[in-house]
C-alpha cells in the first residue's frame, strides 16, 4: 500500500540531490538551471501527493501554476544565458565578475 | 493472482528508483547533453509516479510541457553554446564532500522534522475525483475555471511576458547586413515601380550589330 510518506521521502531525496548539485556544479550555469528544475519537481511531487491524500484540488491547481511559472522562468533564463555567452563567450560563473566592486 | 496494492507498491519503488538514479545522473554526468537527457528520464518517471497517484492530467502535462518543450529548449541551448568541458568541471571534486554533507544533513533534518512515521499511517484512500463523480481532468478543470479563474488568467499573462522577454533578450540587430523591411514592402505602390511609356511607333530602331561580330564567351 502506498502511503503519504513514500511520496514525501521521494520529494525530499530529489530536493537534496538538487541542493548538492548547487554545490558541486557551481561553474556550469546550465546545470544550475537544471537543478532548479529538479527542486521544483520535488516540490510538485509533494503537492500532488498531499492533494491526492487530503482530497483537495488546490494542490494540483498549484502544481499547474508552478509548471507555468517554471516554463517562463526557464525560457527567460536560457535567453539570458545565450545573451551572456554571446557577449562574454563563457558560462563559467567565476569569470562573470565584471560588476564586482 | 497479484495483489493490487502490492503491485502499486512495486511500481512505485521501481519508478522512484529510476527517478533518483536519473537525478543523480543529472548532477554528475560530465557531458551536459547527457545530463539533459537524464533530466528527461527524471521527468518521465516522475510523471509515472504521478499516474500512480491518479493525477493523470498533470502527468501528461508534465510530459508534454517539460519533456516536449522545456527540455528541447535546454537541448537547443546546450548544443548551440560551445562549452569547454574542462573549465566547467573544475571544482567538482573540491566541493563534492561539502555538497554531500549538506545534502545528507538537510535530508536527515527534513525527514526527522516532517514526521515520516506519522505519515506512514496515511494510506491512499479513494480517488477524490472519482468520489466527486468525474475524471481527474474534469475535477481539475472545474476548480481551475471557477475558483481559480483569476490566477489562471494571470498564468496566461506570465507566459506571454516570458515569450516577449525571451524574444527581446535574444533579438540582435546586426549592422551591415541587408534585410527585408516588411513595412516598406507592404506600403509600396505599383505605380511607383512601373512606368508605362508611350513611344511613337515610327521612330527607327538603332542599327543591330552584325551577327558575325558577336563573340561567344
Amino acid at each position: 500500500m502506498i502511503t503519504l510518506s513514500h511520496f514525501i521521502v521521494l520529494g525530499a531525496v530529489l530536493f537534496c540531490i538538487a541542493l548538492a548539485s548547487l554545490f558541486i556544479n557551481r561553474k556550469n550555469v546550465i546545470v544550475l538551471l537544471m537543478s532548479i528544475e529538479l527542486m521544483l519537481l520535488a516540490v510538485n511531487i509533494n503537492f500532488v501527493a498531499f492533494s491526492r491524500f487530503l482530497g483537495d484540488v488546490a494542490g494540483q491547481v498549484f502544481v499547474f501554476f508552478i509548471l507555468t511559472v517554471a516554463a517562463a522562468e526557464t525560457a527567460i533564463g536560457l535567453a539570458i544565458l545565450v545573451l551572456l555567452f554571446r557577449n562574454r563567450s563563457t558560462i563559467n560563473v567565476a569569470e562573470i565578475d565584471s560588476m564586482k566592486g | 493472482m497479484i495483489d493490487t496494492n502490492m503491485f502499486q507498491l512495486v511500481c512505485f519503488y521501481a519508478f522512484a528508483a529510476v527517478t533518483v538514479v536519473a537525478a543523480l545522473g543529472v548532477i554528475t554526468l560530465r557531458n551536459t547533453v547527457h545530463a539533459v537527457l537524464s533530466l528527461v528520464l527524471t521527468f518521465f518517471s516522475t510523471a509515472c509516479i504521478w499516474l500512480l497517484a491518479e493525477a493523470e492530467f498533470l502527468a501528461i502535462a508534465l510530459i508534454v510541457v517539460y519533456v516536449g518543450a522545456v527540455m528541447v529548449l535546454f537541448l537547443f541551448v546546450v548544443m548551440m553554446l560551445d562549452i569547454k568541458q574542462e573549465h566547467v568541471r573544475e571544482g567538482f571534486i573540491k566541493y563534492l564532500p561539502v555538497g554531500i554533507i549538506v545534502a545528507l544533513v538537510m535530508l536527515g533534518e527534513m525527514l526527522a522534522l516532517i514526521g515520516v512515521r506519522a505519515m506512514h499511517q496515511t494510506v491512499m484512500g479513494a480517488d477524490p475525483a472519482t468520489a466527486a463523480g468525474m475524471s481527474n481532468t474534469a475535477w481539475l478543470g472545474t476548480a481551475l475555471y471557477t475558483q481559480f479563474l483569476l490566477p489562471f488568467e494571470v498564468a496566461a499573462l506570465i507566459l506571454t511576458v516570458g515569450v516577449v522577454a525571451a524574444v527581446v533578450l535574444t533579438l540582435r540587430q546586426r549592422t551591415g547586413v541587408r534585410h527585408q523591411q516588411a513595412s516598406q514592402q507592404v506600403r509600396v505602390n505599383p505605380r511607383d515601380r512601373v512606368r508605362v511609356v508611350k513611344m511613337a511607333a515610327e521612330v527607327a530602331a538603332a542599327p543591330q550589330p552584325a551577327p558575325g561580330k558577336e563573340t561567344t564567351p
